[in-house]
């Protein structure tokens, strides 16, 4: 397969009070096309500066970062990104929301129409498509923000901890339906989260980050098939790699003594 | 997925808005509070608190008042001041307030100005502008207008600058250029600050109205108190009072149904 994202020996550092803060270490990593890839570590360990340089949104200070081979130089529609504090246009309702990208792309009205429909049934929203954000739960506004970011047909899907901030029942809901939505159309996907069992269950690579400085610590291979189903999340293989991620991401050696 | 639409309902923040039902109670209690308000003052005045006239009397010197006209028209004066100061203030807020919250550059310039003169209160300005423009119309409006400005410019410009960086980059990554981010993002999302500066500049606009009219005019309702004063009129300035609170009350309600209407989209906690 084809290479989407490909980090190449990217370094990110910020100016602190007492010297240089490495967010980033000489990372390397490439993401394959329709490849769903997450990325899993403790807080300060770059992943979601990893994942907003692919966005466009940050610049690496050094390397670079490409998508479809070229150099990212800022945001684009075919990169479609999901924030963790869901971000919708709270006075838009959520037709709306998700025609924002859609109005941008001068579609005929009819043809942004059937795709904003086609988006928000696939998010299983259809019956709340005039509601207004407020007045939906956390779960139903990450399913909007989805169904926004699948609208303009992104090729690439970039999630920063999308269901961090859901509970933990509605996290495993929508953790199948995102891999429903994305066996029908299947995009890459780079998932940021610090969810263990989340990183095993929706990936076929883990990529596991350290911290201080940010760096890749260990990539591992799910080799479970999708569709991925409930006895899978409870078999021994699942386990097995759930452990063996665990491990990655707590018990890291620290490159510098830790603070 | 189908089994996936019934995870979280709607929350019922919609039926519990408020507004949609205040509760009669509250209503009874405000009835209440206004009626126990006029019995003790009708006793005040009985008892024979010195010149204070009865609210009955206030209510037959309003009757006379409106009926000779002079009320309406003090009335009228003093509105078309104060919407007009207003508005000219509002009109130049607005946009000033957004160059400031979008423009480094015209925040630095613009700043020092703005948070100085916002130190004056704008009856300060009274003495000068009827040196420099005369006791017509002009200073009156131009106060009303400096009050305005200044209540309105600051919050659209908070406004501005307060708008949640989130939203900005969900535009962007959708493909937003710069000005759709501005008019279908910022915009937007500053309307609320931009209407409570609104209802304080209208607030000042009116305090600073009657002050104007205390000095210097041929009509208009401090105008009439004023005149009330020489008189030893105390009807007349009850009757001054109250249009004053009256006219002041519905204006900030209009203005609060008109935030409503407009902001019902925001998540009130």
């Amino acid at each position: 397969m084809n290479t989407k994202i490909s980090f190449r020996d990217v370094v990110k550092t910020y100016p602190m009070k007492d010297g240089v803060f490495t967010a980033l270490d000489h990372v390397s990593l490439d993401i394959a096309d329709r490849e769903f890839v997450t990325v899993v570590g403790p807080s300060g360990c770059g992943k979601s500066t990893l994942m907003s340089m692919a966005a466009g949104l940050v610049e690496p200070g050094a390397g670079e970062v490409l998508v479809d081979g070229r150099p990212v130089t800022g945001p684009g529609p075919e990169r479609g990104v999901i924030f963790q504090q869901y971000a919708l246009f709270p006075w838009l309702t959520v037709r709306k929301n998700v025609e924002f990208g859609l109005k941008l792309m001068d579609l005929p009205a009819e043809e942004r129409r059937r795709r904003a429909e086609h988006a928000i049934e696939l998010v299983g929203l259809s019956d709340f498509a005039d509601a207004l954000p407020k007045t939906l739960s956390g779960g139903m506004k990450q399913r909007c923000a989805i169904a926004r970011a699948y609208a303009v047909n992104p090729q690439v899907l970039l999630m920063d901890e999308p269901f961090g901030a859901l509970d933990a029942l509605t996290r495993v809901q929508l953790q199948d339906q995102l891999l429903d939505t994305w066996s029908k159309e299947q995009r890459t996907v780079m998932f940021i989260t610090h969810d263990v069992d989340e990183a095993v269950y929706l990936a076929r690579r883990v990529v596991v980050m350290a911290a201080r400085p940010g760096r890749i610590q260990q990539v591992i291979d799910v080799d479970l098939p999708y569709p991925r189903t409930e006895e899978m999340r409870l078999s021994p293989e699942f386990g097995r790699l759930r452990n063996e991620v665990w491990h990655a991401v707590y018990h890291q050696p620290p490159a510098v003594p830790a603070a | 997925m189908t089994q996936l639409t019934a995870v979280g309902k709607p929350s019922e923040a919609r039926a519990a808005r408020r507004g949609a039902g205040r509760p009669r109670r509250a209503l009874t209690l405000n009835l209440i509070a206004v009626v126990a308000g006029l019995v003790v003052w009708t006793l005040l005045a009985t008892v024979g608190v010195q010149g204070l006239p009865t609210p009955l009397a206030v209510a037959a010197r309003a009757g006379e008042l409106i009926a000779d006209g002079t009320l309406p028209l003090d009335a009228l004066a003093s509105l078309r001041r104060v919407l007009l100061g207003f508005l000219l203030g509002t009109l130049l807020a607005v946009p000033i307030g957004f160059l400031m919250g979008w423009y480094a550059t015209a925040r630095g310039l613009l700043e020092p100005y703005v948070q100085f003169f916002r130190t004056i209160p704008p009856l300060a300005i009274i003495p000068l502008a009827i040196v420099l423009m005369g006791i017509g119309e002009v200073p009156k409006v131009f106060v009303i207008f400096l009050a305005a400005f200044l209540s309105s410019v600051v919050s659209t410009f908070q406004g501005v600058v307060d708008v949640d960086k989130t939203l900005i980059n969900a535009a962007r990554v959708l493909g937003a250029s710069d000005r759709t981010i501005f008019a279908k993002v910022v915009v937007p999302a500053s309307t609320p600050f931009i209407l409570v500066g609104m209802r304080v500049g209208l607030g000042a606009a009116w305090g600073t109205l009657v002050a104007a009219e205390l000095i210097a005019a041929q009509e208009g309702l401090g105008f009439r108190m004023q005149q009330a004063q020489l008189y030893y009129d105390l009807s007349t300035i009850f009757v001054g009072l109250i249009a004053i609170g009256v006219l002041g009350l519905l204006m900030d309600r209009l203005l609060l149904f008109a935030e409503r209407r407009l902001t019902d989209w925001q998540e009130r906690r």
